[in-house]
């Protein structure tokens, strides 16, 4: 451990915050359709949107209806993208989209890569430049980066509406609320993110592949493409594809100590921003604060067990009579699976961002990581993507805890729980209980399923040697249930040994992949993405029309340091009740031994 | 329903020619003209010929050859041997050979696992074989033991392609590379110096030597140059 990555650590949050903060109160006044510094360039392409897509933005719609909206709108985009990729090789698509004439992904393996992009997850069982032409990369998963983040927001919004919904039905509008995130939001966030990318070294370009002859006379092959604008969108957009098989550390994709710390930035970014809207829209700012204190007090505490793990080395290391303390010119560590110039805490911090929020982006192999460094990955995930998650997902899904912990706290002082002047009643925590559960619920079950059959067996990589053991080991058990559990938390990232698409060759030919694993990850992603999203609308819904009475002396408030430690305490509660056992057989009989298998 | 299904059709169609052509390509485009180095990789050339790029580490081994010529292949991958004048990359997990750019791939060895322990041991026996001279069997660097060497040149990269290795890893070799190429010391310290990267903002990430560029300056004293 360095002062230098401590200071990272710090001055991440601090900037994140003085961020985040502005941009919450710019999106708070764009969801409330007030006049804001982008007006005047957006309105015209706005007005001519809605004109294209015959959308009446005055419309109001109930949770019904806007749950109607979404879910058509995601299976075009779904129906659309499944095309394009199975179609990356027709003899319509121009050369230059398409140079090195790669084929398409058998159809499993694009059912699985369709229903990743389309639920912002980004679960990847194929590699980047050996899968994907640059048309399906721009026209498919650039698209769908882009959409199901907006997708992710407006959910949150139309929550939020509803919480502050003075009686009526109406959650706003679900083609107006998207437009208006396209436009307003990622629009402006992403040009920039993607020009300042560009500047540091990442690369945007439409070239074959380059073939250098090294310096010592050997071949190499480059892989290029359109990177940049993809890469601003997919961490901005919490989606997390890399455009390379090896994500975020592939130079190409983040080539410097800056960029690093530029591309953690940007995946927080609109994750905070949102609490602090929250905070706005309520008329509460403290509402926003309270909220944000219990996410940063998790994150960093995930962040800090992570660094220590990773700067602490492996027992494989240890065994192999490796140093892994710091000496001059080098900081140890576990550097398996990490590139130099990230370094222990670069690696550590963007893991653990990139596991909090729905993002998933690697810039380390996380299967690499130390037992308890990357038991953090797990225990973020178990906690459901509420410390930030992802856009739009995260508040939506915190806010549901909130309800319930309101709920537990009403009860524990004996009052009927009330939120923001709101009665809660049975059918509000029905609600908001199955939109928690249902994410553990289908993890365990898929992970069951997988762990339990020999069809599920066939992907697991880490073999151990001796033959007795073969895939009972902590760590193939740790491969199946990150795999299910990221994809339920449409999360992404992996356990990357973990596989589902074999490749003899670049370009597909003579591929197939393993129809097993694309299904199951496929529905997991599809029902723990579609599920809660309809339960926090008809959360929204519900709480739309109760009236708001003020609030009493009795009131339990919701926006002070009692409360933070309640939320807290309710969300670890949750995710280490469901999960523990689970951990126990994985990460974390690894942490606790030094044997090697 | 007929009204929202109409709306999907145009608007999937509408976003995927908004956000899926004209966004990409735009940020190409300006890119092309604003930064066309970085947007086409950093590509180096030595007297007109691309030799690599910047930010994609490479190999400096150099093919073994068979009895009858051809470079030898294990795998379809080229077998080659380290090349002792030449600063060597950190372990490279990618498939079809080491630092192979168009597939780039995690070794993603557990924690735990014996396989990883092994590779480690390996490259550490390795990296102590490369700092013995096989002419006077003495050490380049008398002062390095099992326990020194960094565990950047030990353990594989993340993206199988880092172009950099750690400062500590570059003095160790620094001893090879200066014996071999009848350099002193100093002078190319003083170019590790010159192409180490320094931490963002004075604090993000590490340090790193920039193995590609470092022995390319090499070459051009070696040639002769300055």
């Amino acid at each position: 451990m360095t002062a230098a990555g401590w200071l990272t650590i710090i001055l991440f949050a601090v900037i994140l915050t003085a961020l985040a903060f502005p941009l919450g109160s710019y999106m708070a006044a764009v969801y409330s359709g007030r006049h804001v510094i982008l007006t005047p360039i957006f309105a015209v392409p706005e007005r001519l949107l809605y004109k294209l897509l015959r959308v009446d933005p005055k419309r109001e719609q109930d949770w019904k209806a806007y749950a109607k909206s979404l879910i058509i709108f995601s299976l075009a985009g779904w129906l659309l993208l499944y095309v394009i990729l199975r179609t990356q090789n027709a003899p319509w698509v121009p050369h230059v989209l398409n140079p090195l004439g790669y084929h398409s992904a058998p159809w499993n393996v694009t059912f699985n890569t369709a229903s990743s992009f389309m639920t912002n997850t980004n679960w990847q069982f194929y590699s980047g430049e050996t899968t994907m032409s640059y048309f399906s990369q721009m026209l498919g998963l650039t698209v769908q980066n882009w959409l199901s983040a907006g997708i992710g927001i407006v959910v949150a919004v139309a929550l939020v509406r509803g919480i502050i919904g003075r009686g009526g039905t109406s959650l706003g509008n679900f083609w107006q609320d998207l437009v208006r995130t396209i436009l307003y939001l990622l629009t402006p966030l992403s040009v920039i993110a993607a020009l300042v990318l560009v500047s540091q070294g990442v690369i945007a370009n439409l070239s074959t592949y380059l073939t250098v002859h090294t310096v010592t006379g050997l071949t190499q092959t480059i892989a290029m493409g359109p990177v940049a604008s993809q890469e601003a969108i997919k961490m901005l957009g919490t989606n997390g594809g890399g455009f390379f098989n090896t994500n975020s550390a592939h130079p190409f994709e983040n080539p410097t100590q800056f960029t690093n710390f530029f591309e953690m930035l940007l995946v927080l970014l609109i994750p905070a921003a949102l609490v602090f809207m929250y905070g706005r829209m309520t008329g509460n700012r403290r509402q926003g604060y309270a909220i944000y204190g219990a996410m940063m007090v998790m994150f960093l505490g995930a962040v800090c067990v992570a660094y220590v793990a990773e700067a602490h080395g492996s027992p494989a290391q240890h065994a192999a009579g490796l140093h892994t303390g710091v000496i001059h010119g080098s900081t140890g560590g576990n550097m398996e699976g990490k590139e130099q110039r990230f370094g222990i805490a670069g690696s550590a911090l963007f893991d653990v961002i990139t596991t909090v929020t729905s993002c998933g982006a690697v810039n380390s192999a996380i299967e690499s990581f130390t037992g308890i460094g990357g038991a953090v990955p797990f225990a973020n995930l178990s906690a459901s993507e509420v410390i930030f998650g992802g856009v739009g997902t995260g508040l939506y899904s915190i806010l549901l805890y909130v309800l319930l912990a309101v709920f537990i706290g009403g009860l524990m002082v004996g009052r009927t729980p009330e939120w923001l002047g709101k009665k809660i009643e049975a059918r509000e925590i029905k609600l908001a209980g199955l939109g928690i559960l249902i994410t553990p619920l289908a993890a365990l079950f898929c992970t069951a399923l997988a762990s339990a059959s020999s069809a599920g067996r066939k992907s697991i990589s880490e073999v151990a040697t001796s033959a007795t053991l073969g895939t009972h080991t902590p760590q193939a058990f740790s491969e199946t249930f990150y795999a299910y559990l990221s994809q339920a938390n449409n999360n992404g990232s992996a356990f990357a040994g973990y596989t589902g698409f074999i490749q003899p060759n670049a370009g597909n030919l003579g591929a197939h992949g393993i129809t097993f694993a694309n299904l199951l990850g496929g529905f997991d992603m599809i029902f723990a993405r579609y599920a809660p999203i309809l339960f926090a609308l008809a959360v929204a819904g519900a709480l739309a029309g109760k009236r708001v009475t003020p609030a009493g002396l009795g009131t339990m408030r919701t926006d002070n340091p009692t409360f933070v430690v309640l939320l807290i305490g309710v969300i670890i509660l949750v995710g280490a009740l469901t999960f523990f056992p689970a951990l126990l057989l994985g990460p974390i009989v690894q942490g606790l031994t030094g044997h090697l298998y | 329903m007929r009204r929202d299904i109409v709306t999907s059709i145009i608007g999937i169609i509408v976003f995927t020619i908004l956000l899926g052509l004209v966004y990409p390509l735009a940020i190409t485009g300006i890119s092309q003209v604003a930064f066309s180095g970085n947007a086409n990789g950093q590509q180096i050339h030595v007297r007109g010929k691309l030799v690599g790029s910047k930010l994609i580490g490479q190999n400096f081994g150099t093919p073994v050859l068979e009895k009858n010529g051809k470079a030898k292949e294990e795998k379809g991958a080229v077998v080659t041997e380290v090349d002792p004048r030449y600063f060597q990359s950190r372990p490279s997990a990618t498939e079809g050979g080491s630092y192979n750019a168009a597939a780039s791939t995690f070794s993603n060895h557990g924690p735990n696992s014996v396989k990883t322990e092994e590779a480690n041991a390996e490259n550490i026996k390795a990296y102590q074989e490369l700092n013995v001279n096989p002419a006077t069997k003495r050490e380049y660097d008398p002062g390095l033991t099992a326990s020194k060497i960094p565990v950047d040149a030990v353990n594989s990269s993340a993206s199988g392609l880092d172009p950099e290795i750690s400062p500590a890893n570059a003095w160790i070799q620094a001893y090879r590379v200066a014996s071999v190429r009848r350099l002193s010391l100093a002078r190319v310290d003083a170019l590790i110096a010159k192409y180490t990267s320094s931490r963002a903002l004075g604090f993000s990430g590490e340090e790193g030597v920039n193995v590609l560029e470092l022995n390319l300056a090499l070459d051009r004293i070696s040639a002769g140059g300055v």
